[in-house]
């Protein structure tokens, strides 16, 4: 599309954006800085307001507070047609009374784009995502992870600064949906543009962005690189909604550490200031083997008994009872030498203290 | 018995319902009118040698075609209107429509005597405001047979147009405003040619229930305002049961016609509409 040299996208600030549908807040003082160029992600359930976020900068939904800017222009008063914003949507929106060439020339022939010039961007367009032999075809002769990419095509063909992509993942099969994403990938780094991706999907998010804002009830809940939100998520929903985790709640212990009363047993200080409860992923958990196999040094060690294994292929996650009452989750490699753990035997687990990550709020 | 067979057995009851109320009673017209009882063309020449018949059936059609565009150019902005509503509202607006439908044709035909008469709300609102001294001859005029029939048949325009607006993907808009078009050309590129097979059919329905139409002319229409039902009728009266029939067949080939006519024209429109230059 572009040169690769000249940086093509452009920055986005939503300063204190909110939109109220009667008494219900869909987006509250929205605050959020994305980069020129950087691909990020908003990831929240249903309800969370990342699709309203979307949706008002494209120009679908009216804010009722706060502003947007693209490259510190305000666009709020702006029709979607002149915010030179492109978009894949979740259904594709393909035109179905229209070629694949159509489509995709659709809004080159808008911005009067002279013919021959036309016809070249939207060969370029459809070669880039392999469909250069499709131009004749129409929506409906193509499958879903063409039409994906058809709409990806028209949404880049006018080289907006801005794209946007709503779920546009989630109509297509689990195979298709994992090669899209190396595909999106791809693109970004070729087009350059700036990408605001909205997905409920925490695997997607993970995989593609440069940042991920995790949203909660029309808020930022956490933003940061993909990573950190997954290493160190700052709330309990963030620890539970990105990947799996066992949350504990603690107490402050004598000697600055904290205590956990579900695990009996107490974690030294270290980063533990104001923490309310830890997050404990289940592949940082080890198994030691009957009290032979030492735990490295300052390991923090607690007893279960198995109460479920889980075979997930290269893992097993076993599903842990705590002398508590509580059950917990834990996972490992196979093949480690030791024989699989079965249904009421009794385990010894350890973790390294750095492993448990503080939660601090809700 | 191959299964294909047997399995044709399954649309004998449907078979049998059309072949009794519907073959059997066009081919009853159809002997009628060519044969009396041996075959014959008499009704048919009779009806082209005079011109007061011709007169009539040129009325019918004329109607029929004014009647169907203007339901077209009110039915279809109506739908419009009612699809771009937010989804809670637009069922409560589509009953609206559908209201007056309940009601017979000649009720509604009844109404617009009342309405349009020399003592109707119209005059007596004209006088009032001082437009007028005298009322105004308003019922049985040409107008009056148009505003009734597209009174009656409006509500099936509506819904027709409705139909097809309501599968287009409300996204397709979207898309087309992100892309570049405004709403007026995200309109004209996307909605209408989408929507276009719809208000064609709408428009051929109303215009083939237009061609038969019978009791609105008759109670608010002047003499010269007789369509072919009218005309069909009174010659039944008069036991000219052949003459009848040739009417009849003559209305029944001319609406066909008119359809195939209108389906292989509109077919390239909604061709032309959609189709926009490929390399």
């Amino acid at each position: 599309m572009t040169d690769s040299t000249e940086p093509s996208g452009a920055r986005i600030r939503f300063h204190n954006v909110s939109k109220r549908y009667g008494d219900v807040a869909a987006l509250a003082d929205f605050d959020l800085e994305i980069g020129a160029g950087e691909f990020l992600t908003l990831l929240g359930p249903s309800g969370s307001g990342k699709t309203t976020a979307l949706n008002i900068l494209a120009g679908f939904t009216e804010a009722s507070g706060g502003d947007v800017r693209i490259d510190g222009q305000s666009i709020l008063s702006l029709p979607p047609e002149k915010r030179n914003v492109g978009m894949v949507f979740q259904s594709f929106a393909l035109f179905p009374h229209m070629s694949v060439f159509e489509n995709v020339a659709f809004p080159l022939k808008l911005r009067k784009t002279p013919k021959p010039v036309m016809r070249d961007k939207v060969a370029e367009a459809l070669d880039m995502v392999r469909l250069g032999d499709y131009a004749g075809r129409r929506p409906s002769e193509l499958s879903g992870g063409q039409q994906q990419r058809v709409a990806l095509a028209r949404a880049v063909v006018f080289q907006p600064a801005v794209l946007l992509m709503d779920e546009s993942l989630s109509a297509l099969d689990l195979k298709l949906r994992e090669a899209m994403r190396l595909e999106i990938r791809h693109l970004h780094s070729r087009l350059g543009s700036t990408i605001v991706f909205v997905t409920h999907d925490q695997g997607e998010a993970l995989t593609l962005s440069d940042r991920i804002a995790v949203m909660r009830d029309g808020r930022i809940a956490q933003i940061d690189t993909p990573d950190r939100v997954y290493d160190q998520p700052t709330t309990r929903f963030v620890a539970e909604f990105i990947g799996q985790t066992n949350l504990f709640d603690v107490t402050p212990a004598d000697g600055g550490g904290v205590h956990v009363a579900d695990l009996g047993v107490a974690i030294p200080a270290e980063g533990m200031n104001g923490a309310k409860a830890i997050s404990l992923r289940p592949e940082k958990i080890r198994a030691l083997a009957n009290g032979s196999d030492a735990p490295d040094a300052g390991m923090v060690v607690f007893d279960g008994m198995v109460d479920e294994p889980l075979f997930l292929g290269e893992t097993v996650q076993y599903s842990v009872n705590l002398p508590s009452g509580r059950t917990m989750q834990f996972r490992e490699n196979r093949g480690e030498g030791r024989a699989p753990l079965r249904r009421n035997d009794r385990v010894r687990l350890a973790f390294r203290p750095h492993d448990a990550v503080p939660i601090v709020r809700d | 018995m191959p299964a294909a067979d047997r399995h044709s057995i399954l649309a004998a009851p449907g078979l049998l319902l059309l072949v009794t109320f519907f073959v059997v009673p066009v081919g009853i017209v159809f002997d009628q009118g060519l044969f009396d009882p041996a075959f014959t063309t008499a009704h048919f020449e009779r009806f082209l040698a005079r011109g007061a018949y011709m007169a009539v059936f040129l009325n019918t059609l004329r109607v029929s075609v004014v009647v169907a565009m203007a339901c077209l150019l009110i039915g279809y902005p109506v739908a419009y209107f009612i699809v771009r509503q937010p989804p809670r509202r637009r069922p409560v607006l589509m009953f609206l429509v559908l209201v007056p439908l309940w009601m017979s044709i000649l009720v509604r035909t009844y109404a617009w005597m009342v309405v349009l008469g020399r003592e109707g709300i119209v005059n007596g609102l004209l006088m009032t405001l001082g437009i007028t001294d005298q009322p105004v001859k308003l019922l049985f005029t040409t107008g009056a047979v148009y505003v009734g029939m597209v009174q009656i048949l409006l509500p099936i325009m509506i819904v027709t147009c409705y139909s097809a607006m309501t599968e287009i993907d409300q996204n397709l808009l979207r898309a087309a405003r992100i892309l570049g078009a405004r709403s007026g050309q995200a309109f004209a590129r996307v909605f209408l040619p989408l929507s276009l097979e719809g208000a064609v059919t709408g428009t051929l329905i109303v215009f083939i229930l237009s061609m038969g139409f019978f009791i609105t002319p008759a109670l608010i229409g002047g003499r010269r305002d007789m369509m072919m039902a009218n005309l069909i009728s009174s010659q039944v009266s008069q036991t000219n049961w052949g003459f009848a029939a040739a009417l009849a067949i003559i209305l029944l080939l001319a609406t066909v016609a008119v359809l195939v006519a209108a389906r292989l024209l509109t077919r390239r429109l909604v061709y032309a509409a959609a189709k926009t230059d490929t390399p």
